[in-house]
């Protein structure tokens, strides 16, 4: 470990403003890039299995 | 390698296929990152002259890397799909250049965020960043031909068009910091020297970047795949898919 404690952890030498902010783009970053697509296939799945139903319907 | 390239030609093969390297993909990446990720924050030592802000190069090294290497792919993505007219590639096109565009401005975003405590300034009109902010615009470019070009046979042929003509950027990019005399240092690791750093400051480096491409290979299929779904939507397949695992599929 390369703090002392948390309250130093946090503070980063006086960058933690910087080093967080940055980390916290990141992190939206990432859960945009999974949560984008997963949303999309639930919708794709519910979308196209109501079309076949429908289609089955009138057929 | 020639029944691989023809079964890659098959969306089908490639949806079972890939829907079994996903979970494969989607655990390492978390691992890799999640420990990447505390070994930066916690564990690698401070640098001499940076202090602590230094730890963004953990988010932003990889980050810049795999927005260049994304294109790279996506520029010859778009080459195969233009001569041997294989659906995949179309496929891989337009999945790449959203993921690429986040990863850009992920790059650009903490270059900043770095920049203000190391250089004073968030924002500078230096080769290097406004290269990475011209590979930004050539995504957005992609992505706007893909969303205005209804057939995607001819969407796919512009944007491969695009991504071709936009790989002149890409060597620009790597050799600014040679080239022209900028803020930016040169790069911090090479294939062909022995990091300047030392082991406990570049291992969690490695250890994010193999992370940032595996959480790449991650979100690439998971879209791949839906597009995938969208485009075979009439084929039986995806009709028997629809009807018997809904609830399977779904947790996918």
């Amino acid at each position: 470990m390369n703090f002392e404690n948390f309250s130093d952890f946090l503070a980063m030498g006086g960058h933690g403003l910087y080093v967080w902010m940055a980390y916290g783009v990141a992190l939206i970053v990432f859960v945009a890039n999974v949560a984008g697509p997963v949303l999309k296939k639930k919708d794709i799945l519910k979308k196209h299995a109501q079309r076949l139903k429908r289609e089955k319907m009138t057929s | 390698m020639w029944t691989f390239f023809h079964k890659l030609g098959s969306p089908k093969w490639f949806y079972e296929i890939s829907g079994k390297w996903l979970p494969w993909f989607a655990v390492l990446s978390a691992i890799l990152l999640v420990v990447g990720s505390v070994w930066a924050l916690a564990f690698a030592p401070a640098d001499y002259q940076q202090g602590n802000s230094f730890r963004i190069i953990y988010i932003h090294v990889p980050a810049a890397l795999l927005a260049q290497s994304c294109f790279i792919m996506m520029a010859i993505s778009g080459a195969i799909g233009l001569i041997w007219k294989m659906k995949i590639a179309d496929v891989f096109v337009k999945a790449a250049a959203p993921i690429g565009a986040s990863f850009t401005f992920l790059a650009l975003l903490t270059g900043a965020v770095w920049g203000k405590p190391t250089w004073g300034t968030w924002w500078i009109w230096d080769a290097r960043l406004t290269s990475m902010l011209i590979l930004l615009f050539l995504y957005f470019g992609v992505m706007a031909l893909q969303s205005a070009i209804e057939d995607a046979s001819t969407a796919a042929k512009a944007s491969a068009v695009l991504a071709l003509v936009g790989m002149v950027n890409i060597p620009i990019i790597k050799y600014s910091v040679e080239w022209w005399n900028t803020l930016h240092q040169p790069a911090t690791f090479t294939l062909t020297e022995k990091p300047s750093m030392p082991v406990e400051m570049w291992v969690p480096l490695l250890v994010m970047v193999i992370g940032y491409y595996c959480f790449f290979a991650t979100v690439i299929l998971l879209r791949t795949r839906n597009e995938i779904l969208e485009r075979e939507r009439r084929t039986n397949w995806v009709k028997k898919l629809l009807e018997k695992g809904k609830d399977k599929e779904a947790a996918l």
